[in-house]
């Protein structure tokens, strides 16, 4: 059925304008071109020639009518037509305030910039504030073992430590052959690939065993809390969980903190040796390194202190993604748009922190000669 | 299955519909009409597969077995007739269903701007502008985003999303749900208006009583599998079956009756 829509001046009475067709939304923009070349004045509009008409056409009929100056009441109309009009005309006439008009771009854009500055100033300061709160609760609870929650601890230990083993160990021997490879295209100018060795041990000791596995748990683990407790937030769980004398903190924050203050060391350990491991088997495959010499030069490079620049970090990075995982999932408010939000921001903070508090850490061992 | 569907013009008509989920059959050979400009309330239990049931007559789902045809046409068709289908019909989802990057006006203009490419953009605002007072929200309302805006407000305005189109045939999930008793009798009243003045096919999937007693026509109750009665409420009201007797003759659909009646009066 494919009819046209009309408004055209009546041939025999040229005061009268006559609407025919189908007046719906399939027509609006042809409609809307004939509509705009009415103008004038008119006594009356006559529509009882539509066959079909939506809002849209009647919308356009009003508009019509508007241009000719000819009132609502005076367009005659077929009965069927007749609610759908009177209801069009009362939404039409109550017209209200308009919406409110956006702020030009370039406010916005420097706003944002406020916005950001700004809530990074507080978002320092609650985190710190956070750690306040935990490091109390925990000493609260010290001494009290059935305050103690060792089943979920146990339990995030597993999820955090143990079932994060495989990705941190393959990309820890990955990176390890990478860097051997590396060290051994520079040093081949010096006739000192021996040197690969030490490389790869001091970088995996003091740099990349720790950092690879906070910024693997960073996104893995600080994600994780954010969700599993913005997910909480967002069913009341947490408000029920007061109410019944609960300390939210105590149930849902100790727990993962020292799960991973306990399993990031020992992830870190492992991701080292898998370092190691990945040096080797290019040392031994690739640059014809003995695996005899290997082992000895690893022995002699090796020193406590060294091991002790990358140890002494790893609680600092447990701490501090745990917390920035479990405070952005205290910051969900509502909806489950909220808690991505918050997840996104939970990792983006906590690689930040991460390499952060590690790049000042290189420093200070670097200054005291360590 | 009320005798004479045959004399009245048919505009959903689900026949033998299956769905399963796994082993769980949600379905089985249900039949169900609902006719032309009238409303018609879905009611059942909580998992007896009313919403199942719009997403299998809205092609969400395909369903293992039975057809259905809309407007005469099937859901199960592809490409341009699904389409065709789609600019006739307009669905409120259960919490407005509202896209949440885009403010409410630029929601209402989605399926315009969808369906309707040659409608230049200062006509498609003024429509959306119309659907949005249509649905009883402030012009203002429009440049908000639906996070601002509260559980009944959001309803409107996925009701004015739907109504986008000006399409034939509604479908509503529980549309009053979540709304307070005022809030509730008023989107009632604002659907038989609607209802009313754009001779719209409404299937409207309820758990409030005062609902289905303000403004159903018929009323279809989903039980077993299928559909135990469908008819005019007095007649589904006096169906002998143990949910179906419980349901209209509990404190909660004795008040709703009594305040029909009221009203009528």
């Amino acid at each position: 059925m494919v009819e046209s829509a009309e408004f055209v001046v009546d041939a025999v009475d040229s005061d009268r304008w006559l609407a025919r067709g189908d007046w719906r939304l399939s027509h609006a923009s042809e409609l809307e071109r004939t509509v705009i070349d009415a103008s004038g004045s008119a006594r009356s509009v006559d529509a009882t020639g539509i066959d079909h008409i939506d809002a849209a056409g009647v919308l356009l009929l009003l508009r019509a009518a508007q241009a000719l100056s000819v009132a609502p009441e005076a367009i005659a109309l077929r009965d069927e037509h007749r609610p759908l009009f009177s209801v069009i005309v009362d939404a039409l006439a109550d017209e209200g305030e308009g919406e409110d008009e956006p702020p030009p771009l370039w406010r916005e854009w420097l706003g944002g910039i406020g916005r950001v500055v700004a809530g990074a100033g507080s978002n320092l300061r609650l985190l710190v504030g956070f750690l306040g709160l935990a490091i109390s609760r925990l000493l609260g609870t010290l001494f009290r073992p059935a305050q103690w929650r060792v089943t979920a601890t146990v339990f995030h230990m597993q999820q955090t430590g143990l079932n994060a083993l495989p990705l941190t160990a393959l990309l820890a021997f990955l990176v390890g052959a990478v860097v051997a490879y590396l060290g051994a295209t520079v040093l081949r100018d010096f006739g000192a690939e021996l040197f690969v060795v030490e490389l790869i041990t001091y970088s995996f000791l003091r740099e990349f065993g720790v950092l690879l596995t906070a910024i693997l748990l960073a996104g893995r683990t600080a994600s994780a809390f954010t969700a599993q407790i913005g997910t909480m937030k967002s069913r009341e769980e947490i408000d029920a969980m007061r109410t019944l004398g609960l300390d939210p903190v105590v149930l849902l924050v100790l727990p993962r903190l020292l799960a991973l203050l306990v399993m990031l060391p020992i992830l870190s350990l492992l991701a080292t040796i898998a370092g190691f491991a990945g040096g080797l088997a290019v040392s031994v495959l690739s640059l014809g390194i003995e695996p005899e010499m290997f082992f000895t030069r690893t022995r002699e490079a090796i020193s406590l202190q060294h091991y002790l620049v990358g140890l002494l970090k790893a609680p600092l990075f447990a701490a501090t993604i745990a917390l920035i995982g479990c405070l952005e999932g205290f910051k969900v408010a509502g909806t489950a748009q909220s808690v991505g939000e918050r997840t996104t921001s939970a990792v983006v903070q906590s690689i930040t922190l991460v390499i952060i508090i590690d790049a000042l850490a290189a420093v200070f061992f670097m200054e005291i000669g360590w | 299955m009320s005798a004479g569907t045959s004399e009245h013009e048919v505009a959903v008509r689900v026949r033998g519909l299956v769905n399963r989920f796994g082993t769980q059959t949600v379905h089985n050979g249900l039949d169900l009409d609902v006719r032309r400009g009238e409303i018609l309330g879905v009611v059942g239990g909580s998992g007896s597969g009313k919403s199942v049931l719009m997403r299998a007559i809205l092609g969400l789902r395909p369903p293992q077995a039975g057809s259905i045809e809309v407007l005469g046409r099937s859901v199960s068709g592809q490409g341009e007739s699904l389409q065709t289908l789609r600019r006739r019909t307009g669905v409120l989802f259960q919490d407005g269903a509202l896209f949440s990057s885009l403010t409410v006006r630029e929601n209402v203009e989605v399926p315009i701007r969808t369906h309707y490419r040659d409608i230049g953009s200062p006509l498609r605002c003024e429509l959306a502008r119309l659907k949005i007072r249509l649905t009883g929200l402030k012009v203002s309302a429009g440049g908000k985003y639906p996070s601002e805006l509260s559980g009944g407000m959001r309803k409107r305005a996925g009701l004015a999303r739907a109504l986008a189109l000006d399409p034939e045939l509604l479908f509503l999930d529980e549309p009053t749900a979540g709304l307070d008793p005022i809030g509730a009798a008023a989107f009632d009243e604002l659907l038989r208006t609607l209802a009313d003045a754009l001779g719209l096919t409404v299937f409207l999937i309820t758990h409030d009583l005062d609902t289905l007693y303000a403004i159903c026509d018929r009323v279809a109750v989903i039980g077993d599998g299928r559909v135990l009665v469908s008819g005019p409420l007095e007649e589904v009201e006096a169906f002998d079956h143990p949910w179906v007797r419980d349901y209209f003759n509990g404190p909660r659909a004795r008040q709703a009756k009594a305040a029909q009646g009221r009203r009528e009066r």
